[in-house]
């Protein structure tokens, strides 16, 4: 059943769909609740796997995993003040149905059910720091990652931080937590002539932290076993109980050049709960902004391929492209990278009049700057040989690891949240697909190079339509404490999605981000193993993740 | 092609040159641009909306001694206490939008590097350091004679800040012109440009490439996570800023600081240096902070 297609095939998955599905398979009634494009399900731990089988034979692709703690909410006084209470622990998993809902299954964990888990206390989950938080102790309930490898890290990150133990997890070392006394044990191959190269996780050049331990024998990788989250702050925790608006500063900084991606999830997540609707204008904007966020990533990495080649005149050439977008950036917001605009209820303030004016003339001419740039690359040979049947993701193995935005697409797959989940503006605009097969680094710099070319398009096209009018609007009502929803935006470097839950007063109760760069770091390390060293740093570059929002 | 080939030939000729003049001329910014907020005093109700909206608790209201000096605002009959600190400071402007008066306008200014954390926080209105700014760019300017090597270190950053550092090597910016250059090891590196808040999963790799550098050896701590934790700060997973785990030379606000800023951040760490290198070969003692061994550190 899994072979369908959806697209081929399009089944109409409803909420009695899924009732029905469910009640078949689990013998007893399914209450399903939530909107028709987002169905939620509470199940036992037991029920959890056979349920995503069933979904999963439907076509639903795993979104994400995460633990939180459940809070029940007493009334207190005369005001009827809600005042946060920790009554369990919950693991949910959200899968998304191709042209169709959104399903969350639920389970709720007893807190101290089973508990021979990591992290009781806080000095546990955070050595070395004086942590203010206090998971519960250990529940456990089957793991789906023998079902979903995509979930692998989602599991390890919930036993990290909650002390949920996935039963039957194939790799339950610590992910987000490092304590600095207990030796990591690093994955590695073993045989004549193999040897072990660690590298990090501080690198040679201005790039972020992690640690590389390659298995190779002479210059091919036999094995790539990534340690990663040194950048973990711990955000999530930190914004709970805070105001939204609060949270954004937070979400919106979670990745420094994602910033548009991250606040625009956020904030839809906040206006579906208060069931506001934004304004035209602040529609229209967010799609600029956020075509202006792809274009100047897009170009910089275009760059930056070519810094993994050594080839510094697009190295030089694109960043200085780049650079002109920064400024293009902000003479619009302000702020280079677009931070302080996307709010929930639509944008914090109004583009700036003065950076519009020109914008279209100036984006169009960086838009020829940087094609011709790309056509003289292409044009290079030593530099396509680089590139051509380097770090080859099959269509296969990225559906099978969840892969996700330009890695999935240069693999032959169509996921892109603008076409599938239209929204904001996104709904009236036609965003065409580009898509390759070969799977390689060069399929990965003509898809990139593609989606820039779109988005310059697109940007152009949102300048036209750009309507007058206010840009902000107050959330409707206040968010119904415990209450949630899951929203994703696509962004440069796939589709992030939010997961939030609101608590009394307007606050936070939980905010979970799942970014493109989280689900798509160990695609990256299962595509290395046969090539070669020096060839990783290149194949890195075309995935170009981001760790500061893996790590949050 | 041959047609194309001349084109390409020609493109040096024609086509002007990219690379910015910064530090001789200021930074070309855009009228939109966000720098440090900027309060006047005679608008000011004191109703406190910008420090309730601030995201990193940069406002603050004051109980200042020099209020009295600032005239207006005296005659206005009110004291202005208040004080914004660009160490925490993430240049969001929602002080701006939330004051009711408005009372607090963005303004231009993104030069804000100092080697003294108190001094960062800043009260009333405009202060002297906007004129320090310029003072520095002007006396720096062509004082460049020799190198300057700097490793870059993310300690837990968003990877805004690395991006500006990394923006430092394009075209216009174009650090090397400065004599100033980036090195792929510790062991090579006079300066350490540290970014992010220091994550407890860092603490360990940071203490290694801090002790790895040769000294003399300066440290600049880059954007507001790094000078104060920034929107991070209180965290479970990390500090407040690099101050407690590496001694800091000179701090460089923003959010991220943009690459004219860095500049100027690292310019200032070589004068600090070159004024605490001069004041220790007179009075006999080592340089800042005593961690200078000669009195003849020149750059």
């Amino acid at each position: 059943m899994a072979k369908t297609t959806p697209a081929a095939t399009p089944v109409v998955v409803t909420a009695r769909t899924v009732r029905e599905l469910l009640g078949r398979r689990l013998g007893h009634s399914i209450a399903v609740s939530g909107p028709a494009d987002e169905l939620l399900v509470t199940l036992t731990a037991a029920e959890l796997v056979p349920a995503v089988e069933e979904l999963r034979a439907l076509g639903a692709r795993h979104i994400m995993l995460l633990g939180r703690e459940r809070h029940g909410i007493e009334r207190h006084g005369l005001l009827r003040r809600g005042v946060r209470r920790t009554t369990g622990l919950a693991v949910e998993e959200v899968l998304a149905i191709p042209a169709g809902p959104i399903v969350r299954v639920g389970v709720e964990l007893p807190a101290g059910a089973i508990g021979d888990a990591a992290g009781t206390d806080a000095a546990a989950t955070y050595p070395g720091t004086a942590a203010g938080t206090a998971p519960a102790p250990a529940a456990t309930y089957p793991s789906l990652t023998p079902l979903i490898p995509a979930a692998q890290w989602d599991e390890r990150e919930a036993h990290d931080l909650y002390g949920i133990l996935p039963a039957g997890h194939p790799d339950l070392r610590p992910l987000a937590v490092h304590d600095p006394t207990v030796p990591y044990r690093h994955f590695v191959a073993h045989g004549d002539g193999v040897y072990q190269l660690p590298v990090g996780p501080i690198h040679a050049g201005v790039i972020e932290p992690g640690h590389f331990r390659f298995s190779a024998v002479g210059e091919s990788i036999l094995h790539l076993d990534a340690r990663l989250f040194y950048t973990h702050r711990g955000l999530e925790r930190l914004v709970e109980g805070r105001s939204f608006d609060a949270a954004l500063a937070v979400v919106e900084r979670s990745c420094g050049v994602c910033t548009v991606t991250h606040a625009t999830a956020f904030s839809r997540a906040v206006e579906r709960l208060t069931e506001t609707d934004i304004q035209p204008r602040a529609r229209m904007a967010r799609v600029l902004l956020a075509e202006l966020e792809r274009l100047y990533n897009h170009v910089g990495d275009l760059g930056n391929i070519c810094a993994g080649v050594g080839f510094h005149f697009g190295t030089s050439r694109l960043g200085w492209h780049k650079e002109e977008l920064l400024r293009l950036n902000e003479g619009l917001t302000g702020h280079r990278f677009l931070t302080g605009m996307v709010t929930p209820g639509g944008l914090r303030r109004d583009l700036d009049e003065r950076g519009l004016a020109g914008l279209d003339a100036s984006v169009a001419e960086l838009d020829h700057q940087v094609r011709s740039v790309v056509r003289q690359l292409v044009r290079s040979g030593s530099f396509m040989a680089r590139l051509h049947g380097t770090g080859v993701l099959g269509a296969a193995e990225a559906r099978r690891l969840g892969a996700l935005g330009v890695a999935a697409r240069a693999s032959g797959l169509s996921g892109d949240l603008r076409r599938d989940r239209p929204a904001d503006g996104y709904g009236e605009l036609d965003v065409p697909l580009t898509i390759a097969s070969a799977g390689d680094v060069a399929a990965r710099f003509h898809v990139r190079a593609q989606e820039a070319a779109v988005s310059v398009a697109l940007i152009r096209e949102v300048l036209r339509r750009l309507p007058d009018g206010p840009v902000g609007v107050p959330l409707r009502r206040e968010a119904e404490p415990g209450t949630s929803t899951v929203v994703g935006a696509e962004g440069p470097r796939g589709a992030s999605w939010i997961w939030l839950m609101a608590g009394p007063g307007g606050t936070v109760e939980r905010v979970h981000l799942r970014s493109a760069s989280f689900a798509n770091w160990p695609v990256l390390a299962g595509v290395v193993p046969g090539n070669l060293v020096p060839d990783f740093p290149l194949i890195n570059k075309s995935f170009e993740l981001c760790y500061a929002c893996t790590d949050r | 092609m041959p047609l194309d080939i001349l084109r390409r030939l020609l493109t040096p000729i024609l086509d002007p040159v990219p690379t910015s003049r910064y530090p001789s001329e200021p930074p070309l910014l855009q009228a939109a641009t966000r720098g440090l907020p900027e309060v006047d005093l005679t608008a000011c109700r004191q109703d406190a909306a910008c420090i309730e909206i601030c995201p990193t608790a940069a406002i603050e209201q004051v109980a200042d001694d020099r209020a009295a000096d600032a005239g207006a605002a005296a005659s206005a009959g009110r004291s202005p206490e208040w004080s914004v600190d660009a160490g925490k400071c993430i240049f969001c402007g929602a002080c701006a939008l939330a004051c009711p008066n408005a009372a607090i306008r963005m303004s231009s200014r993104v030069e804000l590097a100092s080697a003294d954390r108190a001094a960062l926080v800043e009260r009333g209105g405009p202060s002297e350091s906007a004129a320090a700014a310029e003072r520095l760019r002007s006396s720096i300017a062509g004082r460049f004679g020799r190198s300057l090597h700097v490793r870059h270190l993310d300690a837990g950053s968003c990877n805004g800040c690395d991006w500006e550092i990394a923006a430092l090597l394009n075209p216009y910016h174009d650090l090397q012109r400065l004599g100033i250059d980036f090195v792929a090891s510790p062991r090579h590196a006079d300066l350490l440009l540290v970014t992010g808040v220091m994550t407890a999963n860092l603490a360990e790799a940071v203490r290694r490439t801090y002790e790895a550098m040769p000294e003399p050896r300066l440290v600049v701590a880059v954007g507001a996570c790094a000078i104060s934790g920034g929107v991070f700060a209180g965290a479970p997973g990390c500090g407040d800023g690099v101050a407690a785990s590496l001694p800091v030379d000179v701090f460089v606000p923003g959010c991220p600081p943009r690459p004219e800023a860095l500049i100027e951040g690292m310019l200032t760490a070589i004068e600090t240096r070159r004024a605490g290198a001069r004041a220790g070969a007179s009075t006999g003692q080592d340089g800042l902070r005593g961690r200078a061994r000669t009195g003849s550190v020149e750059w």
